[in-house]
């Protein structure tokens, strides 16, 4: 065990853990944070994802040591149920979930591929979300909940 | 700020159904004290140890002194929508606005026994004239009559509305309902007779209510099971046998001794786990556990499984039997066959299965994703040797559900290690753990046969199914019925091969019968179609693997193969897929669907397949496939547009359009969500979804190993017409969509390139297999 230093969601954390613990446990464990899940441990299915340095990354298989000191975004790091953030807000008025587990994937890895990439085709968009899951199989709307948070960023 | 609460008050608010959010929100400490009274009944004893009473109003709806609304619900929110239509219900009956009502559903100290929330049966069985519907109207007019007393105004002159009964003559004398209720109980049972509020007058139900839980979701402030803490929680891991049937020898203990937080091994017979202060440091030390274990007792190669699937001794079962099928086949113009495989397929949720349990003493509560909060907590407590009434099961969401998933045997695995350690422990599967065990989905080996006349009328069907099927849901008493309970020393459901008895009634609830017979058993004919011929013969054989409920469990498969093979019927009299359905069917609101959907597709009347001559090596086509599900629980058809790569095999979905009757809408777009899921979930098991396995063990163990449609990949467009009927009963409608989709894809491909699939998933190897035979 040993002091890892992180940056969550605008504040700093001094987390006593083993540097090879992947972050999810120490972000979902230490720290209680709800917006990154356990869905594989394998990196194959999004649910554990969170934007760090402005990369959608799976925490399941990132050790904490290696994003010590970097910044890291999870989803409730983006906006609150008062105050939610433009593309959270697109998702609600798309009604784009069912369980909603898959969530914290779709809506990180959709906001970091645009923030970087605002004018991307349709297809572009599709591709970038090609290894996040649903397996209600919200597709539909969650792909109009991303096209939509594209037009508020050209607003 | 979250761990402001004492373990005490954390305690309350997650008996009350409240989170800490919720508890902010509430719009009084009025509610949450009603809700305490009932737990505080329930956890010390008393005449309300058990759930609500059914019959009884109090049991369902509780009005609080300042007026807000607290519904009770045996049917669980499992991101289908129930819950959102289920607070419109109560908000419409009681004329209130949808946010006056707070929704608490499956907890056995606090809502009324409704077993499982599965199999379509939220919306008939809460939304028509008993349970959670009727409870509204109930208390509807106990409100009214409450108010007539009050205002000394003869009841048919008072109005209900936004929580005030008012006297329409003079609107200054009003009373609200919190100072008719609030606080008491109403004292009344049920009445099955007081009327429903009509459906021309519902101003929150079938309308388009956006779900409530969306918020929190999306913000991820909503609380899963996943996220269940519990002060001074433990975390547990199991270890499963590494084969099928594998059988412990020994556990050494002393190899993960001194692994940072590992603080117990835990066997019991074949269960092995180790619980450890932090997930990590539990799933570490499972990985190490040194442990031995017998050899499997080896399955069956799966290349000829199916064909093994007929030698079996099997349990018997005959749906309809006209006894004149043999006769009509030996006069028939013509005769057609042909045989559909469909293969064990995952629930293969998102998260892996989760639940808290905290066992203390004699005492146990459990927050767990079930779909039957009262079959866990008898089931746990024969695991935990437990009184019944000294567990309490709350439900809390898990990741999507689509049946019998990890669900039950997680909460299993988290009892077992809480009562080992004496500590509240929280329990979440390894991916491989939840795919290598989970109850698959059965699969099926189908056998059709029809006879037509010379006109190329169908004048027999013949039906006759194996399915291989171990364990199930556990039921009130069977633990074994999932992994954990058969490694802890329960047995699953006993298999005992038997013949066929002849049908006393006539039941299409696994839609083995298909639509186009008439379904006639002892003078009554329950079936949609016009076939008077007709014998539907199903063999269970035990199965190597776990088997249960998978959305639209044998319904889907059945559906595969009787809309296939109508398909085949209609080429062969090369008539229009659709006309020729029509032909054979009785049923308007299953008739019905059909031609909505093939009317929303811009369906070009033709027989298939279409004969187009393709340039560049892709062909186009489409397919109709519809059911009336489980007989008469809800009408479906659905239009798939294909193309076919016929050099690669891959075939890439364009378009689906569905039609959908579930008689009255409690909200449209909740219902379309459900379609447009279930229409592209449908999609996926239809294209990639397989179980696999070696002489040893399942080898379908992840995301790689599993193939399902990613979130980009290649979707079609989606579009669904819905059918509101508001004069019919409310009928099933989570299952409508997925149940046709794979016929209709098979279909499809039919049209664009004459070849037939007759194996799911269609994968390009089967594709280009068809292509070129």
């Amino acid at each position: 065990m040993s002091a890892v230093a992180l940056k969550v969601n605008g504040r700093s954390h001094t987390i006593d853990a083993d540097p090879s613990t992947p972050l999810l446990y120490v972000l979902s464990d230490d720290l209680q944070l709800q917006g990154p899940k356990f869905g594989c441990g394998l990196g194959q299915c999004g649910a554990c994802t969170v934007i760090c340095k402005g990369q959608a990354i799976r925490s399941c298989i990132t050790p904490v040591s290696s994003v010590a000191e970097s910044e890291i975004t999870t989803l409730e790091g983006l906006g609150s149920i008062d105050k939610p953030h433009a593309i959270q807000r697109a998702f609600i008025e798309e009604q784009a979930a069912q369980c909603g587990f898959c969530l914290n994937g779709v809506i990180l890895t959709a906001k970091a591929f645009l923030d970087k990439n605002p004018k991307a085709s349709s297809d572009q968009i599709r591709q970038a979300v090609s290894n996040v899951l649903c397996r209600c199989f919200t597709n539909v709307r969650m792909l109009r909940a991303i096209e939509r948070y594209q037009q508020e960023l050209a607003q | 700020m979250r761990n402001a609460r004492t373990p005490a008050a954390s305690a309350a608010l997650r008996h009350a159904g409240l989170s800490r959010r919720g508890f902010l929100e509430a719009s009084g400490a009025l509610i949450v004290s009603f809700s305490l009274e009932r737990t505080s009944l329930a956890q010390f004893g008393g005449p309300s140890l058990g759930s609500p009473a059914i019959d009884q109003l109090d049991s369902w709806i509780a009005i609080a002194a300042d007026g807000s609304i607290t519904a009770y619900s045996g049917k669980e929110e499992l991101g289908q929508g129930i819950a959102t239509a289920q607070q419109q219900l109560i908000a419409e009956e009681l004329s209130v606005p949808f946010a006056s009502v707070r929704l608490i559903y499956c907890d056995t100290a606090l809502t009324p026994d409704q077993a499982y929330t599965s199999g379509s049966q939220s919306h008939p069985a809460n939304f028509n004239h008993a349970n959670l519907a009727q409870a509204g109207a109930t208390a509807r007019r106990a409100i009214l009559q409450l108010a007539a007393q009050r205002l000394q105004v003869p009841m048919d002159q008072l109005t209900a509305e936004n929580g005030f009964v008012t006297f329409i003559a003079d609107p200054t004398k009003k009373v609200s309902y919190g100072d008719l209720v609030g606080g008491k109980r109403f004292h009344l049972a049920l009445d099955p007779k007081v009327p429903r509020k009509p459906a021309s007058q519902w101003k929150v139900l079938g309308k388009p209510v956006p779900r409530p839980d969306l918020p929190a979701l999306t913000t991820a402030q909503f609380e899963f099971v996943h996220n269940v803490r519990l002060p001074g929680m433990l975390h547990g891991q199991v270890i499963r046998p590494p084969a099928v049937g594998a059988t412990l020898v020994s556990v050494d203990e002393s190899s993960v001794r001194g692994l940072p937080g590992i603080l117990k091994v835990v066997v019991r017979k074949n269960f092995v786990g180790v619980v450890a202060a932090k997930p990590w440091q539990a799933i570490q030390a499972a990985r190490k556990l040194n442990v031995v274990w017998t050899p499997g007792i080896g399955l069956p190669r799966q290349s000829d499984f199916y064909d093994s699937l007929r030698k079996q001794p099997s349990r018997d079962n005959m749906l309809v039997d006209s006894q004149d099928v043999d006769h009509k086949f030996s006069e028939a113009a013509a005769v057609l066959k042909a045989t559909y495989h469909h293969p064990y397929q995952m629930h293969g949720s998102m998260g892996s299965s989760c639940a808290v349990a905290d066992v203390q003493g004699d005492k146990a509560t459990l927050w767990s994703p079930t779909q039957g909060v009262w079959y866990q907590k008898t089931t746990v407590a024969m695991l935990l040797g437990l009184k019944p009434e000294n567990v309490h099961v709350i439900f809390r969401r898990g990741s999507g559900c689509y049946g019998l998933n990890g669900a039950d045997t997680v909460t299993y695995d988290a009892a077992l290690l809480s009562q080992a350690a004496g500590k509240p422990m929280r329990v979440q599967l390894t991916r491989k753990d939840e795919m290598a065990w989970e109850n698959y989905g059965n699969a099926f080996v189908i056998d059709q046969r029809a006879a037509l006349d010379s006109e190329d009328n169908i004048i027999a069907w013949d039906h006759e199914a194996w399915s291989a099927s171990y364990g199930n849901r556990p039921g009130p008493g069977t633990p074994g019925n999932v992994i954990t309970g058969l490694l802890a020393g329960f047995e699953p459901d006993p298999f005992t091969p038997r013949p066929a008895a002849p049908p006393r009634a006539y039941n299409n609830n696994s839609n083995g019968v298909p639509s186009y017979v008439r379904g006639c058993v002892g003078g009554a004919c329950g079936g949609t179609g016009t076939i008077a011929s007709e014998r539907a013969l199903v063999h269970t054989v035990k199965s190597p693997f776990w088997t249960g409920p998978l959305r639209s469990p044998a319904r889907l498969q059945n559906t595969f193969a009787h809309e296939s093979f109508m398909d085949e019927l209609a080429a062969k009299a090369k008539a229009d897929p659709v006309a020729y359905r029509l032909r054979h069917l009785s049923h308007p609101r299953l008739a019905d669907v059909l031609k909505s959907a093939a009317k929303a597709a811009n369906w070009q009347t033709r027989p298939s397949p279409n004969g187009a001559k393709s340039s560049n090596g892709i062909a186009s086509g489409r397919g109709i496939a519809c059911v009336a599900y489980e007989g008469d629980n809800g009408y479906s058809a659905l239009v798939a547009e294909v193309e076919v790569h016929q050099d690669t095999g891959r075939i890439a979905v364009k378009r689906l359009v569905c039609a959908a009757d579930c008689g009255p809408v409690s909200n449209p777009d909740g219902l379309r969500n459900q379609m447009e899921g279930g229409a592209l979930q449908g999609m996926s098991r239809a294209l990639l979804e397989e179980v696999t396995w070696d002489d040893q063990k399942v080898t379908s163990i992840d995301w790689r190993t599993y193939h399902t449609v990613p979130l980009g990949f290649d979707i079609p467009q989606v579009e669904c017409v819905l059918l509101n009927r508001p004069d019919e009963e409310a009928t099933g409608a989570g299952e409508l969509s997925i149940t046709v989709v794979a016929a209709a894809l098979g279909n499809a491909v039919f049209d664009a390139t004459g070849a037939r699939l007759r194996q799911v998933p269609f994968t390009p190897e089967r594709v280009k297999a068809a292509l070129s035979g």
